[in-house]
């Protein structure tokens, strides 16, 4: 890889970069920067009194305890969601990779996507559906098993670990299976050819090959399931309090921006913050 | 006969202006005013055009009138947030003398509100309404007469409360026997709240989510408005609306001109309209809040929901009134509030 740059590369690159740049700095920088511009506000710049700057947005959250202990929710539920995304998702991108060849590869693979294609509000409605009492699947439960089945998930947190779990779930599938796809045969008949059993081949050759494909798809179930706020308002009835209902609640209910844009800025931070501590366990898997 | 008077006492309205104009109404959706039939019969009458724009929540309307200055001619503003909105110059004073139905507004609502600031009109008392509760009929077999049901064990995760941190606050303040305009004892609020929480099964939001929740039997009984509940029992549901013995919130809703509107005799027009008792009674038989224009209320039949239970003495004594609440006082509610759900 490390070959000597040819003059003039340099110019072709940024030129050739130049528009994927221009368009990280509309659609990502200024956007962020003005709702980092009003984080420092007392209030959002509409009104005929002139906003003053203050911190006191950012005081807010660590004089209240009630954020923090939103916050720690709302972590607790990314890592569960994670948890089982990766738990369900990396066997079937397994399956998907090594077992199945051919057409049926193709439409199992179009059967992960197709949620995909849906709004994820209709996803979202559609589970409530399901899942509420004597709905889709209390009906079918009853239908099937000789005892009345009453399983009341609508409005737990468990609903809402259900509906993220589907939401996300294919972004460990794909991720994983693009890695486990690169992983070479030949590397299995060698590990079968020195005698080593399917436990040990999963253990020491796939894992490890194909953690960085799990990986990226963990990090991008974890990041957007910490901020979530649909799910938990629509399936988790009374317990559907989260970091991320209180920050839309500022910016749709109270019409407080500047303490819903720095709560924002605070959950960027703080995952920013545990991404960069768990880093040596991820470069470690990456490479 | 009635569409004849209708029409007449439109034509009598629109005698003052000749030239047609568009006028645009911001108001929650499905409220009165964007009624199809009471449009049309305004532009047929006037030659004037309604359009329509929506909030779901008074932050978000005083947030559009402050950034759009001259969009709107005709808004819709509770009671409670008129003098914030007058002060801030949003709103300005209503000539009343070209309306024909102003003098028969309840002298209660025209004298005693907040509606009219150092006499001048600042919103014109439009409709006025309770916020209680209402219950499943299929999970009662006699109306509970207290707010105490929403802790009975009987009910437990069969109830529901809007997730608005006002109204959840003076419903506590109402369920320990407290003033709801001034609540001296937050503690005994939370702590009553704090044990209403496992009772609750979810929070609603808006007049869709109480109907859905309510058509899939998922609860026995749920805070809700007055007009709402009637809307809701005209469309089938099993609902019956309870205003209890510990009293209830009533709120007071205003049509107010913008200072910016360029409209102002047609948005003056309109709003007699609405409050127009033709225009009344028609809107009752689909479902309407109680109009705060007497000759209006006293037209309906002695069955309509409004008359029947609004114009009742007994309950009339026992509302309480909504006062504006400040901003400080607001964010205290609102703190107590969040803490609660956080640590569900």
């Amino acid at each position: 890889m490390a070959q000597a740059p040819i003059p003039g590369d340099g110019r072709r690159a940024a030129g050739l970069l130049a528009p994927a740049y221009l368009w990280l700095t509309l659609a990502v920088f200024l956007p962020l920067s003005a709702m980092l511009f009003f984080s420092f506000l007392t209030a959002a710049p509409f009104g005929t009194e002139s906003p003053r700057a203050t911190l006191e947005n950012y005081r807010d959250f660590f004089e209240t305890p009630t954020y923090a202990l939103l916050l720690w929710k709302s972590i607790r539920l990314g890592l569960w969601v994670t948890l089982l995304c990766v738990l369900i998702g990396f066997p079937c991108a397994l399956v998907l990779a090594r077992q199945i060849r051919g057409r049926a590869r193709e439409a199992l693979f179009l059967l992960v996507i197709l949620p995909f294609w849906s709004n994820s509000l209709v996803r979202v409605f559609s589970w409530a559906i399901v899942l509420r009492g004597n709905g889709v699947l209390d009906r079918t439960l009853d239908a099937l098993l000789p005892f009345d089945v009453r399983l009341g998930l609508m409005f737990t947190p468990a609903a809402v670990v259900i509906g993220l779990v589907h939401s996300y779930l294919p972004y460990v599938i794909l991720t994983s299976y693009l890695a486990l796809q690169a992983i070479e045969d030949d590397i299995f008949d060698a590990a079968r050819a020195l005698g080593a059993g399917r436990i040990t081949i999963l253990r020491r050759l796939i894992l490890p090959l194909s953690l960085p494909g799990l990986i990226a798809g963990a990090v991008l179930v974890f990041v957007p399931v910490v901020g979530s706020f649909m799910e938990p308002r629509i399936l988790g009835g009374r317990f559907g309090t989260y970091f991320g209902t209180v920050i839309e609640d500022q910016f749709v209910a109270v019409f407080n921006w500047p303490l819903g844009a720095a709560l924002s800025f605070i959950l960027l931070a703080v995952v920013l913050a545990i991404l960069g501590l768990s880093s040596p366990v991820l470069r470690r898997g990456l490479t | 006969m009635t569409r004849h008077l209708l029409l007449t006492s439109l034509l009598a309205l629109a005698a003052g202006s000749a030239t047609a104009d568009e006028i645009r109404v911001l108001n929650w959706q499905g409220y009165g005013t964007d009624l199809d039939w009471a449009v049309e019969a305004y532009a047929a009458a006037t030659g004037n055009t309604v359009l329509h724009e929506y909030f779901t929540s008074e932050q978000e309307m005083l947030t559009k009138l402050r950034t759009n200055p001259g969009a709107y001619d005709v808004v819709l503003i509770n009671a409670a947030f008129t003098r914030q909105a007058k002060d801030e110059g949003l709103i300005g004073p209503i000539d009343t003398t070209s309306m024909t139905n102003f003098e028969n507004i309840s002298n209660g609502f025209t004298t005693d509100s907040e509606l009219v600031i150092e006499d001048a009109v600042y919103g014109v008392p439009w409709t006025w309404g309770l916020t209680s509760f209402a219950i499943n009929t299929n999970a009662f077999e006699t109306a509970p007469d207290t707010i105490q049901v929403f802790w009975d064990p009987a009910h437990k995760g069969r109830v529901s409360i809007r997730d608005d941190a006002l109204e959840a606050v003076q419903f506590g303040a109402l369920a320990t026997g407290q003033n709801i305009n001034d609540v001296k004892d937050l503690d005994s609020v939370e702590k009553k709240l704090n044990e209403l929480m496992p009772q609750i099964r979810t929070f609603w939001s808006s007049e869709n989510d109480w109907n859905q929740y309510m058509a899939a039997d998922e609860l026995d009984l749920a805070t809700y408005w007055s007009g709402s509940a009637a809307r809701s029992a005209d469309m089938g549901l099993p609902v019956a609306f309870v205003v209890p013995k510990e009293g209830a919130v009533a709120w007071l809703d205003g049509l107010s001109i913008p200072a910016s509107s360029t409209h102002k005799d047609a948005a003056t027009q309109f709003i007699d309209w609405m409050i127009d008792p033709d225009f009344y009674t028609r809107w009752d038989a689909e479902g309407a809040p109680a109009s705060a224009n007497a000759a209006a209320a006293e037209a309906l039949a002695d069955t309509s929901f409004n008359k029947r239970v609004l114009g009742d003495p007994d309950v009339v004594a026992r509302v309480q009134f909504q006062k504006p609440v400040d901003d400080a006082t607001r964010e205290t509610y609102l703190e107590l509030w969040q803490g609660l759900k956080a640590r569900q």
